[in-house]
């Protein structure tokens, strides 16, 4: 079989590329599928993190009809940089920390298929993060309160509830 | 302009002692992605906005010695010659993205070069911290103390629910990429790495060979970092990583072993004539050269062969890129010339050995 593209070599790659559930077959030499870099995944420039991402983003707008949700999705956009949803979904990046905030409706479901949660439960930043410490420290003396009621250590219980009252105040100060 | 410090070295002096388990694991890395308040990220920024970012984030690691990490310099990207570009890519010191994408790029490096913090890669700022071979623990505990100084200086971008805001949403979250580069040539050898990876891209990790993107191991040398940077905690991630790392350098310990025992001759056979023609050869193809200083590495970790020390297989793996070629043997090479040059540095160190 002769290259589909320069016709002259033979063909030596033969790939199917799936897009929508639409199956194309590719038979090039080797020349021109270095030259067409971005149609085979693994080669340098081509198949990057940003383009499987890309693709991770547009699942929505897979169908064939599209949904009144993500067409509001869609038109998202940020109002500190400009970048739109639509764009942001080609690119796989976003132009600016706003964007996390006017894209929020749409990132939940974007999250959890990258990650598998949605929300951060890591390392704080110490001085603007003061607050938020706090807040997390409430919930884990909480959770302790509930722990020490149940197994009935009330003394425990009474302390705990006395560093809950403390901390809430230390918030409410701020 | 004069020679550059950090190009001259092929082995960075942080990968000069061996580490934990150097037997099969070559380095650790952390890297930390962080984002300032209002500007927008590297992407869409404009000339002046990227200034702007260098000139926060330049100034908090002065010049001057810095504890022990001692001096901190700081070099710009679009000061430096393509070839020492090339070269600190070659030594991992910073990324392709930074030397050929970035404007108004940056890295400031340590003097021992185990600390690299690049400046308008894809996110304003990245600070990479390595360690030879398995400490990711100590190398986080670096990462988070530099993290640290620079959160007292400027004002991060993060948010109460999604955390540090970065460009990519991979990266969202604790903005960490914790990987251990490991040498695994008798996995390879007895089939079982497809297996072992596979298993490994189920806990949330993911492996990849050095020197590209794509998945194909130059050398028998893997790359394993977490995938997952959102819903866990920095420590879970790096005890995760620990913990499936120290199993596959078990299983690879293990597969050595059963080699050895089961067959010394064809082993031992195959490291020597990988020594041999290392020593020996007129042309040396990069991918060749990988493949051979593994089998070297290999026996020199089964007692096979006394030497070369580690070390120096770790600086012939970088010496031998093309970028560090350039760097020896002068700028402009045609490939063959660059294949006959690869030969003649592995003759010349390795027939020294004899």
């Amino acid at each position: 079989m002769l290259c589909q593209e320069c016709g002259v070599k033979p063909a030596t790659l033969h790939f199917t590329k799936i897009v929508n559930g639409e199956k194309t077959e590719f038979h090039i030499c080797e020349s021109c599928a270095r030259e067409k870099g971005e149609l085979i995944p693994g080669t340098a420039g081509g198949f990057s993190i940003h383009s499987l991402l890309s693709g991770l983003l547009d699942l929505e707008g897979a169908g064939k009809e599209k949904s009144a949700a993500t067409k509001t999705t869609q038109s998202l956009v940020c109002e500190n940089c400009g970048m739109t949803y639509s764009q942001f979904s080609k690119m796989g990046r976003f132009g600016c920390s706003s964007c996390y905030k006017y894209f929020n409706s749409a990132l939940d479901p974007l999250f959890k298929r990258v990650h598998g949660s949605t929300g951060h439960v890591g390392k704080i930043p110490k001085r603007a993060g003061a607050q938020i410490m706090a807040r997390r420290q409430i919930d884990e003396l909480k959770q302790e309160l509930l722990q020490s009621i149940t197994q009935e250590e009330f003394e425990t219980a009474a302390q705990l509830r006395d560093q809950i009252r403390k901390l809430e105040k230390e918030i409410a100060q701020e | 302009m004069s020679n550059l410090r950090f190009t001259e070295q092929a082995l960075s002096d942080w990968m000069r002692s061996g580490g934990d388990h150097s037997e099969i694991v070559i380095s650790s890395r952390m890297r930390i992605a962080r984002n300032l308040q209002h500007l927008p990220f590297p992407l869409l920024a404009t000339t002046e906005q990227s200034e702007e970012v260098l000139a926060q984030l330049a100034p908090v690691f002065p010049g001057e010695a810095a504890g022990e990490l001692g001096t901190f310099e700081l070099l710009k990207l679009d000061e430096l010659k393509e070839l020492d570009k090339k070269v600190l890519v070659e030594k991992h010191l910073i990324s392709p993205n930074l030397a050929n994408d970035s404007h108004g790029g940056a890295v400031i490096l340590n003097e021992d070069e185990s600390v690299s913090i690049m400046i308008n890669e894809e996110d304003h700022l990245r600070i990479q911290c390595l360690f030879p071979g398995l400490h990711v623990r100590e190398a986080w505990e670096r990462a988070t103390a530099i993290d640290d100084i620079f959160e007292a200086a400027v004002n991060y971008a993060f948010d109460d629910t999604r955390g540090y805001l970065t460009s990519c949403p991979t990266n969202v979250g604790t903005g960490l990429r914790a990987s251990v580069m490991v040498h695994l040539p008798a996995l390879v050898m007895t089939h079982q790495i497809n297996r072992i990876l596979s298993a490994v891209n189920q806990v949330g990790l993911t492996v990849r060979g050095i020197y590209g993107e794509g998945s194909e191991a130059v050398g028998n040398i893997f790359q394993i970092s977490n995938q997952i940077t959102l819903g866990q905690t920095e420590s879970e991630i790096i005890e995760n990583l620990h913990s499936v790392v120290a199993q596959i350098i078990e299983h690879e310990g293990n597969a050595r072993q059963r080699l050895l025992a089961d067959s010394a001759l064809r082993i031992t056979d195959r490291v020597m004539r990988s020594y041999g023609i290392l020593s020996y050869a007129a042309v040396m193809e990069l991918k060749e050269s990988a493949q051979r200083l593994s089998d070297v590495r290999l026996g020199v970790d089964l007692g096979i062969l006394e030497g070369p020390s580690i070390s120096v297989l770790n600086e012939l793996n970088v010496k031998t890129q093309p970028g560090f070629l350039e760097k020896l043997f002068g700028d402009e090479m045609t490939s063959t010339e660059r294949d006959m040059f690869r030969a003649k540095l592995l003759r010349e160190t390795l027939g020294k050995q004899h």
